[in-house]
């Protein structure tokens, strides 16, 4: 068995735990130290580190844990303590709030009522019963439902609102405990991911952040077309999206078009538009109208390769846009003589067709379309905590709420026999907002009086009733 | 552009605000607090016309892609003043303490001047990551947020010049000269308290409409981005500050302070973070 020393020991260990000495320092720790994960650069090549720091500090920082701090042991110890901490105190402190929610002082003496700020007493002509019966009616009536007990010849009425307010604090500290589990949840049984699938073809395997090897996600995602729209006259995207297709065994079971800020979720995965790029080279298709005899030859090219033109010259589109300043898709493109002899470059517009005949020469071109294949660049995501980290968020802010604008409010009454009438006394606590309640406790104050004074104030009459003259 | 005329208005509103408060400090006539804050008053409701009129011209300008004046550098500026003036306000017809507007007016002052005089007020489209309700509602919340804390800051202040060492004992005192226009150090202290318990749910809710942003944008919630990271920090300090008030020892100076740090670390985290580290929020840049 355990001797006194350990038992004192292990008190301290407890105390230690649940002190708010350590929740404000763990807090202002936690603050400090994540500041260095926000100068050094976090999980960046070594190359990196070394042409900025040099290699003597970088390996100082390695050695610190300062190149992955948020995942370091000190800052997840850090993280630990103020879970323990949380747990700790909240153990501490709950059963005494239980209590004493759930076992207000019923019948308090008159010390009891000494402790409060808000509290009176004063005689009144009106016997124990007759009024204990009124002021239970009375209480219903301006505050909530009171508990009455009779002992010794008193009466005593207690009536609370809003008790569940005091647990707002620790609805928030669960709150906490619940996003760290949900997080946990997510870091185990969920990864991230990235995959580009080209327009016109399918995967069904996924690349991690962190590794070489592909996860197969167990069914296929196929893009049939990407699209960018630009804002007009800019190169600023307007959005991007892709039509993705879910296949299971070959068979379609899901189609969306994603884009960003919309993405696609299938069996517990969500593919999220994060970027694009072209993929292979463009097909262009060309009209070429022979001057003199105005016959029209239609031309398909890629980019640098020599198409013959029937007067043994030939031509080759060099590079291409889709957007020349505000004239929309372009390409730039030579023609060579028939010795062979590189012309000059030219530009042709895709939207005035017209444009490249005033530039003379046997031939002119148009462009009819061109192609550009993009692959779309889908961020991968599969997190089974993200729900519980919803729940614990929004317990979090139910839980601030209540706990710094809620009140818990109690008023406790006491009557006894005084001469021909009673005596009665009254208190009342709030545990938050102390100015509201006063201003309620006085104007409740006067309206008990003039019930139990005589007055009978009819039900409707506009209260607080203050006395003109005084 | 309508809109950048009534916010110049404005900042002359608020400059005048400023200096009549400052003059009630040093003249103590109530006449000039009482012009100090109809400043305020005429500032705000000019300041919410010209938000109005440059969502407005936003429509305008962009036809069918207008949106909240809510996503560059200059336009979350002239909202956090919009914010500041808003607390401000609501303590106001609360507390009825005229001398706070002297500590908290230079905060919205120099944010509306540095926005008006150094910042690019072109109403460009949105790209896409930021064409997103998250948009509004996470920067709604955050410069609530801010601005309680921006209030704190001030009345913090207050409360430092007015309870210097040895004299924080919450005892009312005549102190004579500026300090009698000051609240009460006790005042002071539950006002500071009362920002931020304002700006602490707020401030969270900020960071949770944030991270919701981010799972829906890019399906991470938190990926430990700079600007993440401060505002959880910032997060940290007035958790520490909240909790600082149930422990003797941590009351008075040392919460003010905290509050003060904890205003430093929110302007770190809402500008100091854009202008001098890199991540995601990168309006600073421009």
């Amino acid at each position: 068995m355990t001797n006194k020393q350990d038992q004192s020991f292990l008190e301290i260990i407890w105390d230690f735990f649940c002190s708010l000495k350590l929740a404000i320092t763990t807090l202002i720790l936690l603050a400090l130290t994540s500041i260095i994960g926000t100068v050094v650069q976090q999980g960046k090549p070594a190359q990196e580190y070394i042409q900025e720091y040099g290699e003597r500090v970088y390996r100082v920082f390695v050695a610190l844990d300062f190149v992955d701090m948020y995942h370091s042991w000190w800052f997840l110890t850090l993280l630990n303590i103020f879970a323990i901490n949380l747990i700790c105190c909240s153990i501490k402190r709950l059963p005494r709030i239980l209590k004493l929610v759930k076992h207000p002082v019923l019948t308090p003496d008159e010390k009891h009522y000494r402790r409060f700020a808000n509290r009176d007493e004063f005689t009144v002509p009106v016997a124990v019963d007759r009024a204990g019966d009124r002021l239970a009616v009375f209480m219903r009536k301006h505050f909530a439902a009171p508990v009455v007990t009779a002992r010794d010849g008193r009466t005593h009425l207690f009536a609370q609102k809003m008790a569940w307010a005091r647990f707002g604090v620790y609805v928030v500290h669960l709150s906490i405990l619940i996003i760290f589990a949900g997080a946990i949840i997510g870091s185990v049984w969920g990864y991230k991911a990235y995959v580009n699938i080209a327009e016109g073809t399918s995967t069904d395997k996924v690349w991690p952040r962190d590794s070489q090897n592909p996860i197969a996600i167990g069914f296929e995602v196929r893009c049939d077309n990407f699209e960018v729209t630009y804002y007009p006259g800019t190169r600023r995207p307007k959005e991007f999206t892709s039509d993705l297709v879910v296949l299971e065994g070959g068979r379609e079971v899901l189609k969306k078009t994603i884009e960003v800020n919309d993405p696609l979720s299938y069996r517990g995965l969500t593919f999220y538009q994060s970027s694009y790029g072209p993929a292979g080279e463009p097909v262009f298709k060309l009209t070429v109208t022979e001057r003199s005899s105005g016959r029209k030859l239609k031309f398909e090219a890629q980019r640098g390769e020599h198409i013959a033109l029937p007067d043994g010259s030939s031509f080759a589109v060099s590079d291409y846009t889709d957007s020349y300043k505000s004239f929309g898709p372009a390409i730039q493109m030579h023609l060579n003589d028939k010795t062979g002899k590189h012309g000059n470059a030219f530009v042709v517009f895709q939207r005035f067709p017209e444009f490249d005949a005033q530039r003379g020469g046997a031939y002119s071109f148009a462009v009819d379309s061109f192609e550009q294949q993009f692959y779309t660049g889908l961020q991968v995501a599969k997190d089974p905590g993200v729900w519980v980290v919803w729940t614990g968020c929004f317990l979090l802010v139910a839980g601030c709420f209540s706990a710094f604008f809620l009140s818990h409010r109690r008023i406790w009454l006491t009557i006894e026999p005084a001469g021909d009438g009673s005596l009665v006394r009254v208190a009342g606590n709030a545990h938050r907002n102390q100015p509201a309640f006063e201003i309620f406790f006085e104007d409740f104050k006067s309206r008990l009086k003039e019930e139990l004074t005589g007055r009978q104030t009819p039900e409707s009459s506009p209260l607080p009733a203050v006395e003109a003259n005084t | 552009m309508l809109s950048i005329k009534l916010f110049n208005v404005t900042t002359i509103a608020y400059f005048g605000a400023m200096l009549a408060f400052i003059s009630y400090l040093v003249i103590r006539n109530r006449t000039v607090a009482l012009v100090a804050n109809i400043c305020c008053y005429v500032g705000f409701a000019l300041h919410t016309a010209a938000i109005g009129m440059r969502w407005y011209e936003s429509y305008q300008i962009l036809g069918g892609d207008g949106r909240a004046p809510l996503s560059n550098l200059y336009e979350s500026v002239v909202f956090f003043a919009w914010t500041i003036l808003l607390i401000y306000i609501l303590i106001d017809l609360k507390y009825r303490q005229r001398a706070i507007g002297a500590f908290v007016l230079p905060f919205a002052f120099f944010g509306m001047i540095w926005g008006q005089l150094y910042l690019s007020d072109a109403i460009d489209p949105l790209v896409p990551a930021l064409q997103s309700n998250w948009l509004t509602y996470h920067v709604i919340t955050c410069f609530l947020g801010y601005a309680a804390f921006a209030v704190a800051c001030g009345v913090s202040i207050m409360y430092l010049i007015k309870a210097r060492k040895g004299r924080d004992d919450g005892e009312d005192r005549d102190d004579g000269g500026v300090l009698a226009l000051f609240p009460s150090t006790r005042v002071l202290d539950d006002i500071n308290y009362k920002a931020i318990m304002i700006g602490f749910p707020l401030l969270s809710l900020g960071i949770i409409t944030g991270a919701a942003w981010a799972n829906y944008a890019w399906g991470t919630y938190w990926s430990w981005d700079p600007k993440e990271t401060w505002s959880l920090i910032v997060w940290f300090v007035y958790a520490a500050f909240l909790h600082a008030r149930f422990t003797r020892g941590w009351v008075g100076r040392k919460a003010a302070w905290l509050s003060v740090f904890g205003f430093a670390a929110t302007i770190f985290c809402y500008l100091g973070v854009n202008l001098v580290l890199s991540g995601l929020h990168s309006y600073g840049g421009g």
